[in-house]
């Protein structure tokens, strides 16, 4: 067997469960002699590869691009972790749904009007901003999810737990307080 | 008082008569989920988490509410009941906008544990995501909707250990929501007696000291049993 190929995605998330990867330290120095880093937003890759045997998947689904990409990563991607609450449970990206049915009209028109304090103007030019989805979903709402990493961030500890249950072939699968959300 | 004896997961206890399910496995060692239930005031069976499997009986008990009846046999951890649980735990959490991570409560949540002490992760119902207030009408707590949970352990702190009756619950099902006094803001309340039994009570992040951010809310709700006993039995117990 090769090595594995690994990947993390960033999605509608602030990217604090990508810094919380980086906090595994040393450890991630074992796991780059044991598994190819094949896409992530901390190497310099732009194509979402086939054949990835992990992927762990921050953010929620709140975006055009963010869903497209997703279905990308589904199509191409063995075993799919949700990595973190706001891809676990939509989280802070998914306040805005209270806000009603047309929330990806009034998240705009809360941010950039109602509640700026100055040039208060939507944001207008093409392709600034990726067309909104009207309701933020968590990954699992959308595709099949093989795993749930929660935590507002996960902690070093917790994604290790995780990956070393994919480094030792077994399905990987959190227990306990691995769980806590937030 | 007249002991009745019980079979709970295999094992033998007794405990007085006009006991709960509840009380007969706590003094037995049995620990039995609960979110609803607390220590100083009578049980209201409003959360669900404690159901239990009866023999004979064809449908899910509570376990705080069910007296203990002589010869009865109780299970606690079987195959359904954990199944049941989790669900229970997820249509709590799809049911309002509990958002762990920006909540007062996180990290010492009573909900926030039961979901990872029943292995809850994740929900696998969609989010309701309604649209609920916050009182900060109150010089001293906040009252946040989002987080409620409906479990009343305010209500009943309220009306039973402080004697007040400020807060209520007005509305029906899933769009209950706790009131004070005639539904007026909190502030403004006439018989709130800015006591704090009720913030010591919630289980979640509903009830809040003002000033308090996120993960800083930590209550001891052991201080409202001692109050009941040493109130009823002259017991000043530590």
């Amino acid at each position: 067997m090769g090595r594995l190929r690994i990947a993390t995605v960033w999605l509608g998330g602030c990217s604090g469960c990508h810094m919380s990867f980086l906090d595994l330290d040393e450890f991630l120095i074992d796991l780059a002699g044991k598994v190819d880093l094949v896409y992530s937003p901390l190497i310099d890759v732009k194509e979402y590869p086939e054949n990835v045997d992990v992927c762990l998947i921050e953010g929620a689904v709140c975006n055009r691009d963010n869903l497209e990409m997703l279905l990308d990563v589904r199509e191409r991607t063995k075993v799919l972790v949700s990595f973190g609450d706001c891809a676990v449970t939509g989280n802070v990206p998914a306040i805005r749904n209270q806000l009603g049915a047309r929330s990806s009209e009034n998240v705009l028109q809360t941010a950039y009007i109602d509640n700026a304090q100055a040039n208060q103007r939507l944001p207008s030019k093409d392709g600034i901003i990726p067309t909104l989805l009207e309701r933020v979903r968590p990954i699992h709402e959308v595709v099949a999810v093989e795993a749930y990493m929660p935590g507002c961030p996960p902690s070093a500890q917790r994604i290790r737990a995780l990956l070393e249950c994919v480094l030792e072939g077994r399905p990987p699968k959190l227990e306990g307080e691995m769980l806590r959300f937030g | 008082m007249a002991a009745k004896t019980l079979n709970i997961n295999g094992k033998q206890v007794s405990a007085d008569e006009g006991a709960t399910i509840l009380e007969a496995a706590i003094e037995a060692g049995i620990k039995i989920p609960t979110l609803c239930h607390l220590d100083g005031v009578y049980d209201a069976g409003a959360c669900r988490l404690c159901l239990v499997e009866v023999t004979g009986v064809n449908k899910l008990l509570s376990a705080c509410t069910t007296r203990i009846a002589e010869g009865m046999e109780v299970h606690t951890d079987t195959e359904q009941l954990r199944k049941y649980r989790r669900m229970t735990l997820e249509l709590l959490f799809a049911e309002r906008n509990h958002t762990c991570s920006a909540c007062v409560s996180n990290g010492h949540c009573e909900l926030q544990a039961l979901a990872w002490q029943n292995g809850m992760d994740h929900v696998r119902y969609d989010y309701c995501f309604p649209r609920w207030s916050v009182d900060a009408s109150h010089p001293r707590y906040g009252l946040d909707h989002n987080r409620c949970i409906l479990c009343t352990r305010c209500v009943r702190v309220c009306w039973h250990i402080e004697g007040a009756g400020t807060k209520n619950v007005a509305g029906r099902g899933a769009k209950s929501f706790i009131i004070d006094d005639l539904a007026q803001p909190w502030g403004d309340s006439e018989t709130c007696t800015s006591c704090g039994k009720c913030v010591i009570a919630c289980p979640t992040g509903a009830l809040f000291t003002r000033g308090s951010t996120v993960a800083e809310m930590e209550r001891d709700p052991s201080k409202l049993a001692f109050i009941v006993n040493a109130r009823e039995r002259k017991q000043w117990v530590v």
